[in-house]
């Protein structure tokens, strides 16, 4: 064994102990799986909203030329509840439009969740079958994309906004875009 | 109470772990013998400490103790008592609790069964593992307290994981932990040996029987484990190259090349620094397992306890475990100069080529491993590596150790011949080239890797046969087997059965991954579907209700050209506490392959969402792993791999050797040079194979260095 062959052990372990070290610092969530997104254009939707009667939301609702939030809900998930209060909060204090859109669940039921905990959404469209929920790429529910005034997205916030993650991490990037 | 008893001996035990840890090097250094001695009994103290401790919380669990956090956290009274007990190791802090019992186990042992090895080389590794133990221990107490009291203490707990709830779960763990553990021992003697700064061929008799017991649990806890992935995951899936997975893969892998490169070493006092770096390696690799994915660092779908606060923790440890021992490996591996020599072809060049193609394969499974972690680091890009890559790099590597491995039984130590090696297995070459190409023929669409898999698989178990048939010349004698089978050694019997095992896994991977058939269909009551030739019907699908889930279940009745041949339930189960679903796959195994089959979501109309497979052959995956760790079993019953098993004299021999003080190093030696030790080789094969003149022949392989 000559010289330098006994320290490449050694020095194989200290560095993938660096590269752990690295990442266990920080805000990073191994669970969390980044969007490729950011940057594009939300894709093209059309979904008939909860109202009766209304014409069918589109992607073309989102180029209001002011940033808009897009909630990803279903009354059928706990952490959405979570996060209402901090959606309310967004619309009526903040004043920013939300669209929600009410994932893999039934007209009726989102209606009454929305009618129990009072309604965030300028807009609620529904997205029964989960297809517009592929084409953003969602994980799960909740998750809300910032969308800025020309149609592109901004940020993606992965599960709900509560706690440190609507001052610390959606708050920041919206003042970003206004 | 009981939980404050509990707490109170993991404190005594840290205390006593360190005194473990710092005195017998004390005494040592002074040469006191009588404090030397006192590392055994540390070591019982710490086993006896570390039972109370897991006594303690284990009966928190069966009398349901909701005042203690960890028990509220993963307990419920409405489980069955076995999911009560396996509950006590189905979380982060119980499962610790599980490694220290067994940590302290193996030092138990170690004292107990290595009373004759030098009480110097003894003291110092029953150092190693209460340092060791030390680590475990302040972990515990510093981050993962599962004695923690919860007031007011909640009526019902939170209940355990349904998918943890199952019997080959339950003692799955167990299994892995006491692989990964045992390993342990064989990284205590290796530090040992690099503080004492010696390695000699007795050394790797002592270590072997310890490395083999670890192997043979590993062996049996991933298998375990895949099996419950097949039948409880639902479908029909029985390895996913998973993190964790891969995780307990690579301390197998390690566990594997250090048993056949320590023969090495025992034989030809050769690789020693190899060994010892695979010693080492080995049990780094069992450390990442536990600790890797609960470090919050890496994702996987099996991490029960992720928590980056514990990260800073993990790391430090890991760091100062594995990192301190390869610094002192780097500073010791000069003094460990092989003195044996071999020609290229020789038993020993075989190991040699194994440990290479093994060391490769771990490598290349923690470069997949990791690779995405490093490059999120650098990019920021996410990424995953999934089965194609290890498939690749499997098929790859395997498939040259797989044709070597048919020759390294049969080729003699030292100086072999590879042609006579061919000669005899000749049968069996030309045999599995013709299944190659049958199964290329047969099934014409671009199956070679099939037909290579067949033809390796059965390679493997011919020239097995073809070798047992060499060492009892059944073939030309008959009818003396019985008598000559005897003879041989258990050792050589084990390794036999542990090949075969590897060659039955080999067939059952290939068979079934190419010729599964599989069936996702929407079906009623009374419907039929056929796969794979036999005839499934829907029978009935009712409700049940289970001790703490409801379900429900489906009768299959599955007919073959009309007979009857089983009836499958298949479940679809809802547990309470916590709320989620699982499936319960109705599995029938025949010899051909296994009847599976899975009930989904009622998708409406009287029709259920259901999944049928014929899987052939998939049994052998089971049956082969089986043998292997049957195998490392009965070679663990050889005579020869018990400790203590060296003759008398030898023993004092080497003892008189080993209980001089360290020698002063000495430069490091030449690649060349073949120093001629004191002869102290203890088995007759080394003693004969000990060459006089000590001139270096022409053809020989320099190894070890």
């Amino acid at each position: 064994m000559n010289s330098f062959m006994r320290f490449v052990p050694l020095l194989i372990v200290s560095s993938i102990f660096i590269v752990f070290l690295l990442m266990m610092g920080g805000e990073r969530n191994p669970k969390e799986i980044k969007s490729v997104l950011i940057g594009k254009p939300v894709p093209a939707f059309s979904l008939p909203t909860l109202q009766e009667g209304e014409a069918p939301l589109t992607e073309a609702a989102l180029k209001t030329g002011k940033p808009i939030l897009v909630n990803f809900f279903a009354s059928w998930c706990a952490p959405c509840r979570a996060e209402h209060d901090n959606l309310m909060y967004l619309a009526h204090e903040k004043g920013i439009s939300i669209i929600g859109i009410a994932y893999k669940d039934t007209p009726e039921k989102s209606a009454a969740f929305l009618a129990e905990l009072g309604t965030p959404f300028t807009n609620v469209a529904q997205d029964q079958e989960g297809r517009a929920g592929i084409d953003w790429g969602i994980t799960g529910v909740p998750e809300t994309f910032l969308v800025s005034g020309d149609g592109i997205i901004r940020y993606r916030h992965w599960g709900p906004i509560v706690g440190d993650g609507l001052e610390k991490r959606l708050l920041p990037k919206l003042e970003e875009i206004q | 109470m009981i939980p404050e008893i509990g707490h109170f001996a993991l404190i005594v035990a840290l205390i006593v772990s360190l005194m473990g840890a710092i005195v017998p090097h004390m005494a040592i250094a002074r040469g006191d013998t009588r404090l030397m001695a006192m590392a055994g009994q540390f070591a019982y103290a710490q086993f006896l400490l570390a039972t109370v401790a897991f006594a303690a919380l284990t009966y928190a669990y069966v009398i349901s103790d909701f005042s203690v956090l960890n028990v509220a956290a993963n307990s419920h009274t409405a489980k069955p008592l076995l999911y009560k007990l396996s509950g006590v190791w189905g979380n982060h802090e119980g499962s610790l609790m599980l490694w220290i019992l067994i940590l302290s186990l193996f030092s138990a042992c170690v004292a107990y069964g290595g009373k004759n090895l030098p009480l110097r080389f003894r003291s110092r590794v029953l150092a190693v593992q209460s340092a060791l133990l030390v680590g475990f221990l302040l972990f515990v107490l510093l981050t993962s307290n599962p004695f923690e009291r919860l007031d007011p203490a909640p009526f019902e707990g939170n209940g355990l994981n349904p998918l943890l709830q199952d019997p080959g779960l339950a003692f799955h763990p167990p299994m892995l932990y006491i692989g990964y553990v045992g390993l342990s021992v064989a990284f205590s003697f290796a530090v040992a040996a690099l503080i004492e700064g010696e390695v000699t061929p007795l050394w790797a008799r002592w270590v072997r029987p310890w490395t083999l017991a670890a192997w043979v649990f590993l062996t049996a806890g991933i298998a375990l484990g895949s099996w419950w992935a097949y039948y409880e995951l639902g479908w029909g899936g029985w390895w996913f190259w998973d993190p964790v997975e891969n995780a307990s893969f690579m301390p197998w892998l390690a566990a594997t090349a250090l048993l056949h490169s320590s023969i090495v070493v025992e034989k030809r006092d050769a690789l020693k620094s190899w060994t010892i770096l695979l010693a080492i390696v080995a049990f780094s690799f069992s450390l990442l397992g536990t600790f890797l994915v609960r470090s919050g660092v890496l994702t996987s779908v099996h991490a029960f306890a992720v928590d980056p606060e514990r990260g800073v923790f993990i790391l430090a440890f890991l760091a100062i475990i594995i990192g301190g021992s390869l610094a002192l490996f780097a500073w010791r591996a000069p003094k460990l100069t092989p003195s044996g020599i071999f020609s290229l072809s020789s038993r020993e060049s075989a190991l040699v080529l194994n440990n290479i193609l093994l060391a490769t394969f771990a490598a290349v499974v923690l470069v997949g491993t990791l690779y995405p972690l490093v490059l999120e680091a650098i990019n920021g890009v996410q990424i995953t590596v999934g089965p194609p890559f290890f498939e690749f790099a499997a098929t790859i590597l395997m498939s040259p150790l797989i044709v070597a491995l048919g020759f390294g039984p049969l080729l003699a130590w030292k100086r072999g011949n590879i042609s006579r090696a061919a000669q005899i297995l000749l049968p069996a070459v030309i045999i599995s080239l013709f299944v190659f190409w049958i199964t290329i023929w047969h099934d014409a669409a671009g199956m070679i890797m099939t037909g290579v898999g067949i033809g390796l698989g059965s390679w493997l178990m011919l020239s097995v046969m073809l070798e047992i048939n060499k060492k009892t010349n059944f073939w030309i004698h008959p009818r003396g087997f019985w008598r000559r089978a005897k003879k041989l050694p258990r050792a050589t019997w084990g390794m036999s059965l542990a090949h075969a095992g590897l060659g039955i896994i080999l067939l059952a991977i290939t068979v079934s991954e190419a010729w599964t058939e599989e069936t996702l269909r929407l079906m009623k009551v009374g419907d039929s579907e056929l796969v794979g030739g036999y005839n499934f019907t829907l029978e009935e699908v009712a409700p049940v209700a289970g001790p703490n889930y409801t379900a429900v279940r489906a009768h299959f009745l599955v007919e073959h050209n009309g007979n009857f041949i089983a009836r499958l339930a298949p479940e679809d189960r809802v547990y309470s506490d916590p709320p989620m679903n699982t499936t319960e796959a109705g599995i029938y195994p025949l010899i051909r392959g296994d009847l599976y089959a899975v009930i989904g979501e009622y998708a409406g109309s009287n029709a259920w969402s259901v999944r049928l497979y014929f899987k052939p052959l998939i049994s052998g995956l089971w049956l082969g792993a089986g043998l292997m760790a049957l195998g490392g079993l009965i070679s663990l019953s050889d005579r020869r791999q018990r400790i203590g098993a060296p003759a008398s004299k030898k023993r004092l021999a080497f003892v008189s050797i080993a209980a001089k003080p360290a020698k002063v190093p000495k430069p490091a030696a030449p690649a060349k040079a073949i120093k001629p030790k004191k002869p102290t080789k203890p088995t007759k094969m080394a003693k004969a194979a000990t060459p006089k003149k000590r001139t270096k022949p022409k053809k020989s392989v320099k190894t070890g260095a």
